[in-house]
């Protein structure tokens, strides 16, 4: 509001840039009513397809829209469903997706929990193209609305006569389970994922064979992530041209970041393929808050790598953000500002990586566990230059040799924070000192004495006892400022949250 | 932390739910994951006892049940607290600080990842991303979402269930 006048929200600087496709319906309508969905054009779709199209005709429209897988790793999806429709077999599945594995990633949520039609949907439509009957969603148990909404979905659906036998009296049969996962990050891969479903533990299987020749209890196979879906019923009512008409010559659409970190506006953006950073960060996230500046934004969560201020005018698609040393991913987007340690970022999605290992390769189990101990090392002061090419050798080596995408990606963020950030590395080995001040053994804390009124509130609310008073009493104060004993401090940090006269900073 | 050994107390009524709801989804392709979330929701964990009550009904050897249960974060073989905290340490809450919000707790409670209360009150772990960036840093205790935390603001929350 400005001005008393208030402006549509169609026409904030948030939503203007953006362009909704996948998240068209999402919060527009009652996700727990099929006729809302019906409303918005929902199963008009999945009627042109059965009563206008051969399977033929339906791969064709996908191969034309260009569309690209949004789980990650961006393979056409036309491409895919051919495949799996090459080969015959008594049983096809269509499976979903709905892992959302990335931490820091919640476009997949928004999706199923607000337009879970549009994933069963599209769901059918893949299962006519193909000739398959049986579709699964495979979705993470941290996310009970969305498999509560999945579930009356179906119901509803199937109630409708949208879902199960012979639908639209077209002689066509279609229908879904569902399934939790378990908690573990390996199960997002396409190959683990279908191991699971089978009732297994979550490890993945070497390919050749893929999926769609032998992937769900070895039948051909199509596995698409939400998102994706989530764009094909208006692909087949608004065509392929229109589809590809948005975006870059070679990725086409929209995709739909989750934004969050050090910004002032997070949410969910959906902008056209190719957009800059920049625009993402200062137009819709409206910039850095609290005067801080901006450092980095990371995309592809632990598979992606970092983007540095000085490519901040980076094209947010596939292989523009490639170029530069990361990834599209499935579209976390979380951006940092000074006080982050770029070091500690790696070491961050390294820990993750490491502890999701499903321990079946050595590359990944292993390497990744030494690369965890040297940043170890640097993070803790104890760190040599050559752990930085010890690194390097080894993140090269797990990437060639890891069996499935998670070893061969785990190294990303540690590469792409040296390409981008060696001096931070350099300060914490050679100076022993963490610039951002986020190691807690590369940095102190220190009383500024002319600012500290002597009010004691640091001193009351310390842990360890380390702070005393001092005989020093400033000009203009009535009580002598207070000392931090280094060798006592945790670096919990609770004093400086308590001092409310900004006398207390890290070194 | 060391966790001891908590005596099974499963009663007839629980092996019967779960024995009904595993002749139900007997059936399904790959049912076992199914039956074991079903039994965790049961016993709320999956106790050796619990194992081989599946075991036994799905003929399945034992270890298979195993190899799962200790595979995925969700099975728990150790019983929970009664009010279960969770520290969200996806990136977006790590960038805003949500791990000084996890070392305030297990301090002030004594416990680490996965740990116990002795009194059983509460259970500690971190969780990756509950989908609530936006809110970050993010802490919940059983289903109540407590979002922006400080450390300092901890003792204040715990006390809401002690
Ligand atoms: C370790 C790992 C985790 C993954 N996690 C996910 C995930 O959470 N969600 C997802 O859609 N794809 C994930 N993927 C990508 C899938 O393997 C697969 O490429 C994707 O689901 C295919 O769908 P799409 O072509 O529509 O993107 C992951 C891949 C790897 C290697
Ligand atoms: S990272 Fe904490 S809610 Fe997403």
């Amino acid at each position: 509001m400005t001005d008393n006048i208030i402006t549509s929200l169609a026409d904030t600087s948030f939503y203007k840039i953006q362009r909704r496709i996948a998240l068209k319906n999402c919060g527009v309508i009652d996700p727990e009513n099929i006729d809302e969905y019906l409303a918005m054009d929902g199963y008009m779709a999945l009627h042109k397809v059965l009563t206008e199209m051969t399977p033929d005709d339906v791969i064709q429209v996908m191969l034309d829209s260009g569309l690209r897988g949004r789980g990650g790793a961006g393979f056409p999806t036309g491409l895919k469903w051919k495949f799996a429709k090459g080969y015959d077999a008594p049983q096809k599945y269509v499976c979903c997706n709905a892992d959302e594995g990335d931490p820091g990633a919640f476009m997949d949520r928004s999706v199923l929990e607000g337009d879970p039609h549009v994933v069963l949907e599209a769901m059918a439509i893949a299962g006519y193209a193909i000739g398959s009957s049986q579709g699964y969603i495979y979705v993470r148990a941290e996310y009970p609305v969305a498999v509560k909404r999945l579930n009356i979905a179906l119901q509803q659906a199937r109630e409708y006569g949208l879902f199960g036998k012979n639908i639209y009296g077209t002689g066509f049969d279609f229908d879904i389970d569902i399934r939790l996962g378990a908690g573990a990050f390996v199960c997002g891969e396409e190959t683990a994922l279908m191991t699971s479903i089978e009732g297994n533990r979550g490890e993945p299987r070497p390919r050749p064979p893929f999926p769609a020749e032998k992937g769900l209890f070895q039948s051909p196979s199509i596995l698409n992530n939400v998102e994706t879906w989530a764009n094909i019923p208006q692909i087949i009512l608004n065509g392929a041209d229109w589809f590809s008409s948005v975006g870059t010559e070679k990725s086409k659409g929209t995709k739909v970041f989750a934004l969050g970190g050090k910004i002032r506006h997070t949410g969910l953006v959906e902008i056209p393929m190719g957009t800059p950073l920049s625009t993402v960060i200062d137009e819709i996230g409206g910039g850095v808050p609290n005067g801080k500046k901006f450092k980095a934004a990371q995309t592809g969560g632990p598979s992606g790598g970092c983007i540095p201020a000085s490519h901040i005018n980076v094209q947010m698609d596939y292989e523009h953000l490639a170029e530069i040393g990361s990834i599209m991913g499935s579209g976390g987007l979380i951006v940092m500002d000074e006080d982050n340690c770029m070091v500690d970022i790696a070491k961050f999605f390294l820990t993750f990586t490491c502890d999701e290992s499903c321990g079946k390769c050595t590359p990944c189990r292993i390497g990744t566990k030494r690369m965890l101990e040297i940043l170890d090392r640097i993070t803790s002061g104890k760190g040599t230059m050559e752990d930085i090419d010890k690194l390097e050798d080894l993140a090269y080596y797990i990437k060639d040799n890891a069996l499935c995408g998670l070893g061969q990606t785990a190294p990303n963020p540690v590469l792409s924070t040296i390409r981008f950030f060696r001096d931070e590395y350099e300060a914490h080995i050679n100076d022993r000192h963490c610039p951002a001040a986020v190691c807690k053994e590369l940095f102190h804390y220190v009383v500024d004495p002319d600012k500290c009124i002597g009010c004691t509130q640091c001193l009351r609310n310390c842990p360890p006892f380390a702070i005393t008073k001092t005989d020093y009493i400033a000009e203009g104060h009535k009580l002598p400022s207070v000392k931090i004993d280094n060798d006592k401090c945790i670096k919990c940090g609770a004093c400086i949250e308590k001092c409310k006269f900004d006398a207390i900073s890290k070194q | 932390m060391e966790t001891k050994k908590i005596a099974f107390l499963g009663t007839a009524e629980q092996e019967a739910e779960l024995l009904a709801a595993i002749d139900d989804m007997r059936n399904l392709p790959g049912a076992l994951m199914p039956v074991m979330q079903k039994a965790q929701e049961i016993y709320g964990y999956l106790p050796i006892e619990v194992q081989e009550i599946i075991s036994d009904a799905m003929d399945v050897p034992i270890e298979k049940i195993y190899g799962i249960a200790t595979f995925y974060a969700q099975f728990n073989l150790e019983p929970k607290g009664k009010h279960q905290i969770s520290v969200c340490l996806g990136t977006a809450c790590y960038v805003k600080g949500s791990q000084l919000i996890f070392d305030e707790i297990s301090k002030q409670l004594g416990i680490g990842e996965g740990g116990c209360t002795d009194d059983r009150n509460f259970s500690l772990s971190s969780c990756r991303c509950v989908g609530a960036c936006g809110l970050a840093p993010v802490m919940l205790v059983d289903d109540d979402v407590y979002s922006q935390m400080t450390p300092g603001r901890v003792e204040e929350v715990l006390a809401k269930y002690a």
